[in-house]
């Protein structure tokens, strides 16, 4: 009796968690007028809140704008976090030791402090309104950095000593040798700077104001706050669901993972 | 000297990005303190009047108030919550990875996401939550609509969107912790609640102080939840810090005056962390 009621309050627990999202995805398809009431179920189905979505906003380019921005943010974080990752673990030369504690200082700079000057970069380099403007201040990951040098230290020195007396060079070594021995240090750095970036609200806000430029959280956001959702809660509503999707697909793909890179970057406190 | 080289190679895309993104807007944040510039026309040096202006601007200091609030009940609610449902998880239970992965899904989420849901939930006339409070024959709440309301809700809804990340930083703690303690203290007569108190909360507390370091900081980055729900009213009782900040800066143009509010925000979470660290890290 006792583990059914405790198994009855867990299940209360997480669909308190899952229920707002079931519900949001529901009310998509209802007729304007049914969404508030308590009944999540339509009475009937029907697409209307989409098709306001697809004719009002160009959601479908946001989308494809988004998935540039942070495919490429991922990519190139990391490439260069692991270089330098690499290069503080395994190489030697002057100066590493101060540019490893250099990199361990900036994680803990609040953006609140660089967000101002860092616009005005962006505007000197006429980078506003542009994929570069979203990507640069994030093409190199400096928990990343950490993440990568930790894992590479742990990397025993007989496989690489091993692949320089068969004339490897570096390059060759972190490329061929010590990535593919990395995926867990990949796939928590390439989720991370993904989903944050995904998700990344203020710099786009700043940096963009052309529609056609927008990623998707930021048409979104100013598709409900605007005047242009008309105060209809269908559209605003599918609109946030489209949004949801893609990350929902992957996290139900990836989800140990997710949840096992999380529980990293509580580390870089 | 060759590995010199190749090592210098290795690190060069992070020092470009470290002196462009890094380094460059540290230094320009000092430079661009003590003057007035919209972005425009040239700056112009006005030494500390920029502060004099902050230590007197009311909505300043409302916003900072406001962070507050949010802080005050955002980080208990968290832990409590966060805490219960680890311990919770902690258990011997079936299907561990559906709730923790149920508890976990809003933080993946977009906060727009999440936001644009919850402005519906919290319709003070036609919202779930107020209908559900009618079917228990409860009064309605203004959630969002009452000065007195509007930070607290946005607080609650912090919570339910990030709890999940801090129940696996506690699961995580809570696991490291060895069997033996609980014998020894089961042995000497402790009951579960004692255990909990006396066993439990001082063997993570390196996690209870990252929690709170961690959920301060998000709690000083407060800007998408009401961007998106209240716009920072009513009467200005939602008004983030790094929303004012946004709004001087890109509504008015005034990017000195920004960077200073930025500044001094930095300064003060410096100040909170340094505080939070001396009162919760224990010696174990």
């Amino acid at each position: 009796m006792r583990t059914v009621i405790f198994y009855l309050l867990l299940i209360l627990a997480a669909l308190t968690f899952l229920f707002p999202f079931i519900w949001m995805v529901l009310a998509t398809f209802k007729p304007e007028v049914e969404i508030n009431y308590l009944n999540p179920l339509p009475s009937e189905w029907t697409w209307y809140s989409y098709s306001v979505i697809f004719t009002k906003i160009p959601i479908v380019r946001s989308f494809f704008n988004s998935v540039i921005v942070s495919g490429t943010m991922t990519l190139s974080a990391l490439i260069f976090s692991s270089m330098a990752g690499y290069a503080l673990s395994r190489l030697h030369f002057r100066g590493r030791d101060l540019i490893f504690y250099v990199a361990l200082f900036t994680m803990m700079v609040p953006f609140q402090l660089t967000l101002i000057p860092l616009y005005v970069l962006i505007v000197k380099l006429g980078w506003t309104d542009s994929y570069i403007g979203l990507i640069a201040p994030g093409f190199v990951s400096t928990f990343g950095i950490l993440v990568f040098r930790q894992f590479f230290r742990d990397i025993p020195q007989d496989m690489i000593d091993a692949a320089r007396v068969d004339g490897c060079h570096d390059f060759r070594i972190w490329w061929q040798i010590v990535l593919p021995l990395s995926k867990p240090a990949l796939v928590t750095v390439g989720i991370l700077t993904f989903m944050g970036s995904w998700n990344e609200l203020l710099w786009p806000l700043i940096v963009v104001r052309e529609q056609s430029l927008m990623t998707m959280p930021q048409l979104v956001t100013l598709f409900a706050i605007g005047g242009q959702a008309e105060s209809q809660v269908g559209p605003q509503l599918a609109a946030s669901t489209l949004l949801m999707i893609p990350v929902v697909v992957v996290y139900m793909i990836f989800q140990r993972h997710f949840i096992r890179s999380m529980a990293t970057s509580g580390l870089k406190g | 000297m060759r590995s010199q080289k190749v090592g210098y190679a290795f690190v060069a895309p992070y020092l470009l990005y470290f002196a462009m993104f890094m380094a460059y807007p540290l230094i320009f944040s000092f430079i661009l303190i003590f003057h007035k510039w919209n972005i425009i026309l040239p700056m112009q040096f006005v030494g500390l009047s920029n502060f004099h202006k902050m230590m007197q601007d009311s909505l300043y200091w409302k916003s900072l108030w406001n962070t507050v609030r949010f802080l005050i009940i955002h980080i208990p609610l968290q832990i409590a919550v966060a805490l219960v449902l680890a311990e919770v998880l902690n258990q011997k239970i079936r299907m561990v990875g559906f709730f923790r992965g149920a508890f976990f899904l809003p933080v993946v989420i977009s906060g727009v996401v999440v936001t644009i849901l919850w402005k519906q939930l919290f319709s003070t006339d036609t919202g779930l939550l107020n209908l559900l409070l009618g079917e228990l024959g409860l009064n309605r709440v203004p959630w969002l609509t009452h000065p007195d309301w509007a930070m607290p809700s946005i607080a609650l809804m912090a919570t339910w969107k990030n709890v999940g990340f801090y129940v696996i930083l506690f699961l995580a703690g809570l696991q490291s912790i060895p069997a033996q303690l609980y014998e020894a203290a089961t042995l000497d007569g402790a009951t579960k609640v004692q255990q909990f108190f006396h066993v439990t909360i001082p063997a993570i507390n390196s996690t209870m102080l990252l929690v709170v370091i961690l959920s301060t900081m998000n709690g000083f980055a407060l800007f998408v939840e009401p961007y998106v729900l209240t716009g920072g009213g009513p009467l200005n009782s939602t008004l983030s810090v790094v929303l004012y900040m946004y709004k001087q800066a890109f509504s008015f143009g005034k990017m000195g005056y920004a960077a200073t509010l930025g500044f001094s925000l930095a300064l003060i979470i410096f100040i909170v962390v340094i505080i939070q660290k001396k009162f919760v890290e224990r010696e174990v």
